[in-house]
């Protein structure tokens, strides 16, 4: 059965190719429907996105909120745009992570053989945190509430607030995209997670207020993203100047979309 | 004439010092079945995964009924299913949810993924389970939706990278009788196998690869007759009864041995003639063998009669052990 002895396909079938932003945005939304569905089906990641944060809250307003003296007096009111950010912060681990499990298990191969948009994985996956996190928000809010979270810009600065919080989340989740197609294994990829994420959320602003760090630590707190998302939604949550710092939140989010991204989606195309 | 289906010329791979496949040409006819038969690490994986575009190839060409699965891979994956070496479903979805999603993916439309999904369910014997998640099938039934999987799309080429290692004969067998009813319909197929027997169940032709290259080619029955159809095993107590028994068996057909358990191995045309012809001649030498078999030969033989060495040692144990283990 040499190739030479049989003659090349007779017929070249035009193939129809599916292409288009409909294709992409219609394929990353089954995408995105099946990992909601893991939310649902693994309990750890359930607790892991929703009691975690909310434990956190009843933490720092009960345990160590008394002896954190914050700016404005009202610790819990400081306290919840941290809570929020730490939350959406730690939420993004889930992509990496479960795009590594995902390819360690053969699943990125299952997607690459078929027809389906390329880049609908990892935008599957980025949209499932980003609902999530509307979900897992909405909890903390309330619960924020329940334990006297109070805004004091009403009702639009608060969403405000919460959707530069959302873009933040979005924008981590293509970074943890990344370090899971490149670590490709789930341990890997948690354990690359924390080492990262730990001096980001604790060495910011917050839990505490960055002028209570020692000096060399608040060179770093005060020149990094989350303490930028947070300062900006504490801002237009409970008053104050917010467009200079709005901007600068914006700016990192924006920025890490715009390097991580294009990284993601190339590391994906090539892996395997 | 007939057109490929599956057309393969010249492909390389290497992953570093490795060189995985090392000129291998590949050409399946429409609607037929080829068995790509090879130990482990013989570079099955490889060609499988460059014709299914999940790969590139450093060197050749690869094409889909006609479409080059380097320059058009969306093209070539819309005519394709594959069911990769390790089933590739998604544990937390119910085996229904699974091909729902694949369906969907292949832009079926919704009702059509659903309706699609409930007959593959029922044509996989998966109905019961198919309510149920993943994670509580067993290797079996994994196998069975992994495949199914790749049916989703009707594609008119299928890839199964070794379907059945690491199941149970049953569970194979099974597999088999459904593999067999899908090439029933048309369907082209390229297997992986280690599994002689399976390539000659399942198999029009057999392209036997070793290191990168394809060392023989030709129907079940050519490679058989190359090698002699039964393989006769006489074991002995001791070195110097063996050694004397090679004299008596070595007119029989091609002989393998002693090994270190005092074992001769002959490959013959026709086993049970054989067989009595050489307990005649070993009776008449006085030579009493300790263990007697004579059995089909394995890919091992193969390799033997093709190479002078084995596959490797132990190989299907080493295989299967693996398997079991991931
Ligand atoms: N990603 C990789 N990186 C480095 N080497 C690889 C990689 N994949 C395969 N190889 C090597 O290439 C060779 C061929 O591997 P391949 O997986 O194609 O073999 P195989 O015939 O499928 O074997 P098996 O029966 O064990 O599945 C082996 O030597 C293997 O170690
Ligand atoms: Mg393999």
């Amino acid at each position: 059965m040499s190739a030479t002895a049989l003659p090349r396909a007779a017929v070249t079938r035009p193939v129809p190719v599916h292409t288009g932003p409909r294709v992409v945005l219609g394929d990353a939304v089954v995408v995105a429907g099946r990992n909601l569905r893991h939310l649902t089906r693994n309990p750890q990641l359930l607790v892991f996105a929703t009691i975690q944060p909310v434990m956190f809250v009843l933490l720092f307003r009960y345990v160590f909120g008394g002896a954190i003296a914050v700016p404005g007096g009202s610790y819990v009111n400081y306290l919840m745009p941290g809570v929020f950010a730490q939350t959406v912060a730690f939420g993004a681990i889930a992509t990496g992570v479960g795009l590594a499990e995902d390819l360690s298990k053969g699943l990125i191969d299952r997607f690459r053989s078929l027809p389906m948009a390329r880049s609908a994985v990892l935008a599957g996956r980025t949209l499932a945190d980003l609902v999530r996190n509307v979900g897992v928000v909405t909890l903390l809010v309330l619960v924020g509430m329940a334990v006297g979270f109070r805004v004091s810009n009403g009702v639009l600065a608060l969403l405000g607030g919460l959707a530069l919080l959302l873009l933040f989340g979005f924008a981590l989740s293509w970074v943890f995209a990344l370090v899971g197609l490149l670590t490709a294994d789930a341990e890997s990829a948690q354990a690359a997670a924390f080492p990262l994420l730990f001096p980001l959320t604790f060495a910011s602003s917050a839990f505490v207020p960055v002028q209570s760090m020692p000096g060399w630590l608040q060179t770093f707190a005060a020149n990094q993203p989350v303490t930028a998302v947070v300062d900006a939604i504490r801002a237009l949550v409970l008053g104050g100047p917010a467009g200079s710092l709005v901007l600068k939140a914006l700016a990192w989010s924006l920025g890490l979309l715009v390097i991580f991204v294009p990284l993601a989606v190339r590391r994906y195309r090539q892996s395997g | 004439m007939t057109s490929l289906a599956i057309n393969a010329e010249g492909l390389v791979k290497a992953y570093g010092p490795v060189v995985a496949l090392d000129g291998v040409d590949l050409a399946v006819p429409e609607g037929t079945v080829l068995g790509l038969l090879g130990p482990n690490g013989a570079g099955k994986t490889t060609a499988v995964r460059i014709l299914t575009t999940l790969l590139r190839p450093d060197a050749g060409r690869a094409e889909i009924a006609g479409v080059d699965v380097v320059a058009h891979p969306q093209a070539a994956r819309s005519l394709i299913g594959l069911a990769g070496q390790y089933a590739a479903v998604d544990e937390l979805l119910t085996g229904r949810e699974n091909l729902v999603m694949a369906g969907r993916l292949n832009h079926l439309g919704t009702s059509c993924a659903k309706q699609r999904a409930d007959e593959l369910l029922d044509r996989f014997g998966l109905s019961d389970a198919g309510g149920r998640t993943v994670k509580a099938y067993s290797g079996g039934m994994r196998r069975r939706l992994d495949l199914s999987v790749a049916l989703v799309a009707r594609p008119p080429v299928l890839f199964l990278d070794e379907p059945t290692t690491g199941l149970d004969p049953r569970s194979r067998t099974d597999l088999w009788e459904v593999i067999e009813e899908l090439v029933g319909d048309g369907t082209t197929l390229l297997l992986t196998t280690q599994y002689l027997e399976e390539a000659d169940r399942l198999a029009d032709r057999i392209a036997v690869i070793d290191a990168g290259r394809v060392i023989a080619r030709g129907t079940a029955a050519e490679l058989k007759a190359d090698l002699g159809a039964t393989v006769v095993e006489v074991g002995f107590g001791d070195a110097a009864t063996a050694g004397l028994a090679v004299e008596v068996v070595r007119p029989y057909g091609t002989l393998t041995g002693p090994d270190d358990s005092h074992r001769l191995q002959l490959t013959v045309n026709d086993g049970p003639h054989v067989l009595v012809q050489i307990l005649r001649g070993l009776d008449a030498a006085n030579l009493a063998p300790a263990r007697l078999a004579v059995r089909e030969p394995s890919l091992n033989d193969v390799f033997l009669s093709l190479t002078g060495r084995p596959a490797e040692p132990g190989a299907d144990l080493v295989a299967d052990a693996n398997r079991s283990a991931a």
